[in-house]
């Protein structure tokens, strides 16, 4: 079996999105076009619970068919590979339940088979998990509340290619940032498969008062829409590296 | 991640859906990422059962226990027991696998008080355990002091959730104790992967509360190992295992099995003192070196006269 390549939508913010069309509609959009959406919601170090702009956070992964977490700045990098990871397994997981279905004929889970059968199944998914293709565009919210957390975020992120790297799969990675004045999404990264050593990442910040979360991922979605065309093409090697 | 839901106290009766086992819950030993291990009872035996939300993570470790009663005849990590699904009396269905209960202190327990070429001889009985693993083609992944118990004054491992098969991605890891949290290499399971979280619970030895990357993570590290109360020894072997000189547990292990061997021997060393006083010695001898040759040569002088 061949899960082939997964396309991912990282978002990365901390706050409740206030302009455009509702995030949540568009995240269900993007994983009806094959794309999941994470969402990970960053507190600051000293900011208690789960403060009420972040409740969107669920709702906008549960559309996508992806993971969320809320987590304070210190522990982002153990999260953002875990979230990835987790949802990559969910995806797999997806897909292995509906060949299930397919051949049992009958509504039936991986949870649901006896232990024996569970466990041959969970390495198939195990083994996909590790050498499938994964494509992850990450979204950083940069509005002015982020700032300080970005050289976290860029942590992370370095972080976050050291984990998927050392897979046997290829990684494709690319990063943009929203809000953006002129096109909602602003590209700061073009796809690579090293997010580490990538100096002035978030440079040249706007920080307008809004935050257009929903139109940032559509954004997110065409670009990654536009990758596949460029690929189809076959004008652009994905795989080419790409110099900072 | 999300705190596990289901409520098990301590009495429940946990019965298995497939197997039909019952296990009595007496208490609870621990609790990780993808749910809790508690101590249980059956017929008579004691038996350590983990029950978790996440079925594939769950099954997955079932499916390394089981390989690790085969290994080569070495018995590495607890015995596998039992694995099956709880359905509780509201109706949730909750995987659980039962395996050995291995009785024992924590490291930091165990070292209390005692000398610091336990910790050395402590690293030396994790290595030989690596070393098996590794010939297998594992790595142990997650390697960390909470996953470790002394029992018999033997190093034993409790938890094989993070156990990877060589070449692939580590699949658990701990930041302290991951190389590439230190910025000394990837996340690639290979044998020196565990060989550097050998270093770091070596450190962890003397500092408990660990400690935590800086801007710097290499040069924090450094720091800290040069301020680390250990023998200069140890800290060698650990700077060298850093810098990539081991490729295997055995290697290590006989790094450190030199140095444990030397000690036993009475001091060989030449402190400050003694080596002021050789010098002092010396000088003294070529000054009556010198008076002598000038004797000689007068009276030799005196002599061809």
């Amino acid at each position: 079996m061949n899960a082939g390549r997964l396309k991912q939508i990282l978002l990365i913010t901390d706050g409740c999105s206030n302009y455009g069309e509702d995030p949540v509609a568009v995240a269900a959009l993007a994983r009806n076009q094959g794309v999941t959406v994470n969402v990970i919601g960053v507190l600051d170090d000293h900011q208690p619970g789960e403060p009420q702009g972040l409740k969107e956070v669920e709702s906008i992964a549960e559309a996508g068919g992806g993971v969320s977490q809320i987590v304070y700045q210190k522990n982002l990098s153990e999260t953002v590979q875990m979230v990835t990871k987790q949802a990559m397994t969910q995806t797999i997981q997806g897909v292995v339940n509906k060949e299930l279905q397919h051949i049992l004929g009958e509504r039936k889970t991986i949870e649901e088979l006896p232990p024996e059968q569970r466990g041959e199944v969970v390495e198939i998914v195990d083994d996909l998990g590790e050498t499938c293709q994964l494509e992850v565009l990450v979204l950083v919210d940069s509005s002015a509340s982020m700032h300080h957390k970005l050289p976290t975020v860029k942590e992370a992120l370095a972080d976050l290619s050291l984990s998927l790297n050392a897979r046997s799969g290829s990684n494709q990675f690319s990063v943009y940032s929203f809000p953006d004045p002129k096109h909602t999404i602003k590209q700061r990264v073009d796809w690579t498969s090293e997010l580490s050593a990538i100096h002035n990442l978030f440079s040249r910040l706007s920080s307008g008062g809004y935050t257009p979360t929903g139109p940032a991922l559509k954004e997110a979605l065409y670009a990654f829409t536009n990758k596949s065309i460029r690929r189809d093409e076959g004008r652009v090697d994905p795989y080419e590296e790409t110099g900072f | 991640m999300k705190k596990p839901v289901f409520n098990v106290t301590d009495g429940t009766l946990v019965r298995g859906k497939w197997n039909h086992h019952a296990y009595h819950i007496v208490n609870k030993l621990g609790e990780g990422a993808c749910g809790a291990v508690y101590l249980c009872r059956k017929n008579g035996v004691s038996y350590a059962l983990k029950i978790g939300t996440e079925s594939s993570r769950l099954m997955l470790e079932v499916n390394m226990l089981k390989k690790f009663s085969k290994v080569q005849g070495v018995k590495l990590g607890p015995s596998f027991v039992d694995v099956d699904d709880w359905v509780t009396s509201t109706g949730s269905t909750y995987p659980f696998y039962v395996m050995e209960y291995i009785k024992g202190d924590s490291l930091a327990a165990f070292l209390r008080g005692k000398k610091k070429e336990w910790v050395g001889i402590c690293a030396m009985q994790l290595l030989s355990d690596l070393e098996h693993l590794h010939q297998a083609g594992f790595v142990f992944g997650d390697l960390k002091t909470d996953n470790l118990l002394i029992a018999d004054s033997k190093v034993q491992w409790i938890d094989v959730g993070g156990v990877t098969a060589i070449g692939r991605a580590i699949k658990e890891y701990t930041e302290f104790y991951d190389r590439g949290y230190w910025g000394y290499g990837s996340r690639k399971a290979e044998p020196g992967y565990d060989l550097f979280a050998v270093t770091m619970i070596m450190l962890e030895t003397v500092y408990p509360k660990r400690f935590k990357a800086q801007k710097d993570p290499k040069k924090t590290l450094q720091e800290k190992l040069k301020q680390a109360p250990l023998p200069s020894e140890y800290k060698k072997v650990i700077n060298d295992c850093w810098q990539g000189k081991y490729y295997t547990a055995k290697g290590m292990k006989e790094a450190l099995g030199q140095i444990l061997m030397k000690r036993a021997h009475p001091a060989q060393t030449v402190t400050r003192k003694s080596l002021h006083h050789e010098a002092a010695e010396w000088g003294e001898m070529l000054g009556v070196t010198f008076i002598a040759l000038v004797f000689y040569g007068i009276s030799a002088w005196n002599l061809w006269l």
